[in-house]
Order: structure tokens, then sequence, then C-alpha cells
């Protein structure tokens, strides 16, 4: 760290100590620890993953699927074919969801703010519904370029709403716009899909989770995920000015409407890719920053790694109990997050006096 | 303040649009009737055709429209003024999600099959979507709960409990087959499917006795309106009224929603019209209300049946797609 930076860190801590008395704690060594423990218990529950299901695989058949594969045995196919890109998908995804709610949160000082009550999966759920309305032979991936369309349209929308309307994106307008631009476009994509008779193909898509994920879809978001998270590392440092409030950042130099310009392109890659794989998957993005928050401190340079394992560890999770709640039944991966999540939002909710 | 005569004045235009609106109805949709026509079958002298389309398909579902209509903005109007804030709804809240829930697991177990709702299911199902909204708004209001409730909170309780039962809806939704499911999706995002006088007959009594109660009730909707410390200094047991009228709101919005399915901003809507027209006294705003709810809900199902025709719009869909941007405005505006 040089010189200089260290300058504007001790005087962004000095500013903030003196305008609301609370400092940026961070604690490296216990983000340390959860990068080291949260990736070994990824792995442990990434093969736990892949070992759970109709057919019963057990570890050592897992370990030899994936590093010794061997096309003639059917449970090796499996592996390969059907189980690891689905683990791979929710780790990808959990983190890509993790991470955009920790950026928008920091960005907008929003505790609230989270790809999932922004009207993004509406939005991808809309352009899905024109694919398989009017495009029926639409593919694999056209649909997933279809739905990133859809989800960044949403974003952008609920964006724009905050950045015209008076007084800014305050944490109830942002929720209450999402919602109203959700139902807006859900509207819109359930009169295409009651008049072309694809309502259940499309809530399968997107209730779907990571059911069906091909290896594809992982070729995808590995080079989304080295930009996007990459690019979200190098802004961590903004970020973290940039949660002091507009003004602090501003009093330090920063050109906060460029940070802010590459934290919303960040978002939108993030959640345009997850909900194009993943469908609606709500709350991960709301409730990994708070807990990341909690226990490694105010430092972004920390909490956007920490909140990538720990979203891609609770995603793993979410969707192996999917599995096992009613065997040989799914259900809807987003609907589990949702009942993890809600929980949570309310307790926000409640406590708006002191975080809103 | 409007003066009574303006106001008097206004409710006319209203009563008259919807008389217009509702005449232009009856000519319209899959099969077209002639306006002579539609005055000869009224009289009873149409062809046996005419009769059956008026009187066994347009008509109850045109005057459900115009009950429930009312009975929503209604709800909305008291709620925007119970919880002090005028982006209330009772969709935006999570009651129609509530009562959405309790009417899809009716559907789901005691019916098995969408399809065959028999006659005793029609009562039921309004009692049903009312348990499931109270449900909801007793959910609502103790979790908003901390020493009073404020504006902020409920709204944003709402719309966390609103993602609950959303979740839980697509659970039991996704194990329908394909028919009920359609069937669970039409009726979730809005539509008038009792085209039958029986269930005119099941909601007629709840508006009919709550509307009235509503307006009886107008002066405590006023100083509600007030904010929490006004009213209690003015001597009303707010949290008592707050509580009463609460339960009057949701007992609109789940007797509505049973029949009319999850019709949101309509609520939001009507209720910001009137008070445009005829300012903020419940009184003449009450009333004002209940009549804009109506019309607007005649439109948007007359709108719905015919764009598309001969597939119908849910009349819900037809509301959102006007009523979301209205919204979305209002939003901007409000500081």
């Amino acid at each position: 760290m040089s010189l200089r930076e260290r300058n504007t860190e001790e005087t962004a801590t000095s500013v903030k100590v003196n305008k609301d008395s609370e400092k940026i704690n961070s604690r490296p060594i216990v983000a340390t620890v959860i990068l080291f423990a949260g990736l070994l218990l990824l792995v442990l529950s990434l093969g736990t993953s892949i070992s759970f299901g109709a057919a019963e695989i057990d570890l050592k058949t897992v370990w030899e699927g994936v590093f010794q594969y061997d096309s003639s045995l059917t449970t090796h196919q499996i592996i390969q074919e059907l189980r690891m890109p689905r683990a791979l998908a929710a780790a990808i995804v959990g983190a890509f969801l993790a991470v955009s709610g920790a950026i928008m949160q920091g960005m907008t000082r929003n505790p609230l703010a989270s790809p999932s009550i922004m009207g993004i999966s509406a939005g991808s759920a809309f352009m899905i519904a024109i694919a398989f309305a009017f495009f029926p032979g639409t593919t694999y991936l056209g649909l997933m370029g279809m739905s990133f369309i859809g989800a960044g349209l949403a974003a952008a929308i609920v964006f724009g709403i905050g950045a015209f309307s008076k007084g800014g994106l305050t944490p109830v307008k942002l929720a209450l716009a999402g919602t109203a631009v959700g139902a807006l476009l859900s509207s819109i994509s359930s009169a295409i899909a009651i008049h072309y008779n694809v309502a259940q193909d499309m809530s399968f898509w997107y209730a779907g989770g990571v059911a069906g994920t091909k290896w594809i879809s992982i070729q995808l978001l590995i080079p989304i995920a080295l930009i996007g998270i990459g690019l979200a590392m190098v802004l961590s440092r903004s970020i973290t000015v940039l949660s002091l409030g507009d003004d602090v950042a501003k009093g330090l130099g920063q050109k906060t409407g460029l940070v802010k310009v590459f934290g919303t392109v960040v978002v939108l890659l993030l959640t345009g890719a997850a909900v194009s794989v993943a469908g609606t998957i709500g709350f991960i993005g709301l409730v990994i920053p708070h807990i990341t928050r909690f226990l490694v401190g105010m430092d972004y340079r920390w909490i956007i790694p920490c909140s990538a394992i720990l979203g891609a560890l609770l995603l793993v999770l979410a969707d192996l109990g999917a599995r096992m709640v009613n065997p040989p039944f799914e259900t809807p991966v987003g609907a589990i997050t949702a009942l993890i999540g809600v929980p949570f939002f309310l307790y926000l909710a409640r406590n708006e006096g002191r975080g809103l | 303040m409007q003066s009574n005569r303006k106001i008097t004045l206004a409710i006319a235009i209203i009563v008259a649009m919807i008389f217009f609106t509702f005449f232009a109805s009856l000519n319209m949709g899959y099969i077209r009737i002639a306006p002579i026509d539609v005055i000869q079958t009224l009289f009873g002298f149409g062809t046996e055709k005419d009769e059956l389309v008026l009187f066994d398909f347009r008509l109850p579902r045109m005057v459900i429209a115009l009950l429930i209509g009312a009975g929503l903005a209604v709800s909305g109007a008291i709620l925007q003024a119970v919880s002090q804030n005028g982006l209330a709804d009772p969709g935006i809240l999570g009651i129609n999600a509530g009562a959405g829930l309790a009417v899809v697991l009716f559907i789901y177990f005691y019916q098995g099959s969408s399809t065959s709702l028999g006659l005793d299911s029609i009562f039921l199902m309004p009692l049903a979507a009312l348990l499931g909204g109270i449900f909801a708004a007793f959910l609502i209001y103790t979790i908003a709960w901390k020493k009073g409730v404020t504006p902020i909170r409920l709204i944003l309780v709402g719309i966390g409990v609103n993602a609950a039962f959303g979740a839980a809806l697509i659970i039991f939704q996704l194990r329908m087959d394909p028919r009920d499911f359609m069937q669970a999706t039409i009726w979730l995002s809005g539509s008038i499917w009792g085209t039958n006088w029986k269930f005119v007959l099941a909601v007629l009594p709840w508006i009919f006795i709550l509307i009235p109660y509503t307006i009886y009730k107008a002066r405590y909707l006023n100083i509600l309106n007030l904010g929490d410390q006004i009213a209690t200094g003015l001597g009303a047991a707010v949290e008592r009224e707050r509580r009463l009228l609460l339960v009057l709101s949701v007992a609109l919005a789940g007797s509505c929603v049973a029949v009319g399915g999850g019709i949101a901003f309509l609520g939001l809507v009507a209720p910001h019209l009137a008070r445009r027209i005829v300012g903020p006294k419940h009184q003449a705003m009450l009333p004002t209300s209940a009549l804009m709810g109506a019309l607007l809900l005649l439109i948007a199902d007359t709108i719905g049946r015919n764009l598309l025709a001969p597939s119908e719009i849910p009349v819900g869909i037809v509301v959102s797609a006007i009523g979301a941007p209205y919204f979305i405005y209002l939003l901007m505006k409000t500081n």
C-alpha cells in the first residue's frame, strides 16, 4: 500500500469517526479464516452435492468421476454430465449474487439493495416469455442471452427511476420501485404467456434454479466471473470509501460518478449472468453481504471475496436442501432461499430506524 | 377545501361515465351485439342467443367488476390513511398474496382440481381468501409492531411478507398439473372468472355492508391521516381504531380477491384519483374512490375482454399495465 493510499484511508477513517462515531473496523484475521475455512467447506459441500441424488454415489466414486474420468461408467457420466455442472453453477451463481448485493449495498448505502428486490427476475422472465412465445426454437444459449438482456433492462429502469426521482434512491423507494417495475414487467409477460400458452414452461425456467445447468453455461460463467469479480476487487477500495457517503468520497477526491458507473456495470454483468443461468433466486444477495459485514467489518476488500465464498456455500447447500426436502421432487431453490432470507429481510425492516 | 357542489358534480360525472361504459361494454365482446339489440334484450324482447350472452355471461361479470372495483378502491383508501402512506395498496402490502395463497391451497387440498368447482366452494372461497388475507395482515401487523407501528415499517414488512407468500405459492403451483397451473396463474394475475350470478351473491353482502360502514368511520380515517401524535392528541384511541379499520380493509380486499384474484394497483390508483378530484376528506373521498374503482375496473375488464379476443387478458394484468406506470410516476414525485 502506497503512502498516499494509506493517508487517504486514515483521513477516511477519521472523517467517518467524526461524522457518526463509527469507524471502519476491519478484521483481516477473521476474513482470512473465512476465506480458507469457507473454501474448504465449499469443496466438501460440492462433493456432497455431487454425491447426492436419485442414484446414490459415494464420495470416493465422486473423486474418481471428477479426477479419473472413465467414460464407460454410468456413474461417472452422471457425475460429469449432470451433477458437476449443477453443483458448480450453484457455487458460481451464489457467489455472483452475493458480490452484486455487496456492491449495491456499498455503493448506495442502502441495506435493502440487492438483486432480488429490484425487479430483475421479472425483467428476465419478461424476455424469456418473449423468447418462448415468439421464437420457440431459441437455443439454450439464446435463452440465456435473452434473460441476460431482460435482467439488465429491469435493473436499468429501477436505477433510472431512482436517479430521476426527488430525494434519490431511498431504501423504501428502491423497494417500491423494484416492486412496481417487477409488477409491470411480469404483468406483460403473464399476458404473453397466457395468450401463447407458455406459462408453465416459463415458470419452470425461472423457478428452476440450477437443476438443468449444462457445461456450456459454466463455460460462459467462468470468463464473466473472472471479469466481474476481478473488476469488483479492483473497485473494492473505492466502494469502501463510497460506503462512507458521497460527500466524504468526493471530499477525498474520488470520482464517485465513475466508480458508480463501473460498479453498476459489474452488478449488471453478475446478476444478469446469474439470473440467466438459475432464474429467480432471491435473498442471497441481500443476506450474505450483511452477514459478511457483521463478520469481517466494513472493508470491502475483504467483504467482496468473503461474500463470494459464503454466497457460493449458501447456494450449494440450499440447492442440496431443495433436493432433500421432498425427494424425488425438487423444491424450487429460489423458494428455499426466500424462506431463509425473508425472516432476515423482516429483521432489517423492523430495525429500519437504525439501518435505513 | 372543495365545495359541496363541486363534489356532487364530480360524483355525478363519474356515475354518468360508469353508465356509459357499462352500456358500451354490453355491446362489446367476442360476440358483438348492436346497441338496439342490447336495449331490446334488456327489456325482455331479445333473441335467445343475445339473452344467454348478456344475462348469463356478460352482465354478472360486469356487475362483479363494479363491485370488486369499489371494494378494492375503498380497501386501498383505508390502507393509505391507516399507514399514512400514499403508496399503500393491498397488493403491495401482501394481503392479496395471503388471500391468493389461501385460495390456491384451498384448490390444491380441498378441491383437488380447479376445474370441478362445486357450488359450496364458490361460497367457501371468499372465506378462504378472507382468512388468508387476515392472516397476512396479522403477520404484517405483528412483525411491524414495535411500540407502535410506523408507516415505513409497515410497508417494508409488507413487501417481505409478500415475498414469503410468493415463494410458498410457487412451490404449490409447480406441483399442479398444467391445466390447474394455467387456471391458478390466470386467477392469481387477477381475473374475474366467476361469470355467474352466484358469484355476485357471494361478494355482494361484503361490499354492501363494509363500504357504508367504512364511510361511517370516515372521521377516524381523517384523524389517522394527520399522524399518530395529533390523532392521540385529539383523543382518538388510535391503535384500536387503526386495528378495526385494518380489519375492514382486509375483509374488503379478501372478499374481492376471492372472486377477482390478485388485482394489484387498483387500490392505489383509485383513491389517488379520488383525492385529486374531491380532496382529502374521507366523507367525500371514500364514495368517490368506490365509484372510481368501479369505473376503472369495468374499463380494464372491457379492455381485457376485447384487446386480444378471443383470448382474454386477465383484468389484473390490464390494471397493472396501466397502474404500475402511474405508481412509478407517483413514486418519482413524492419525497
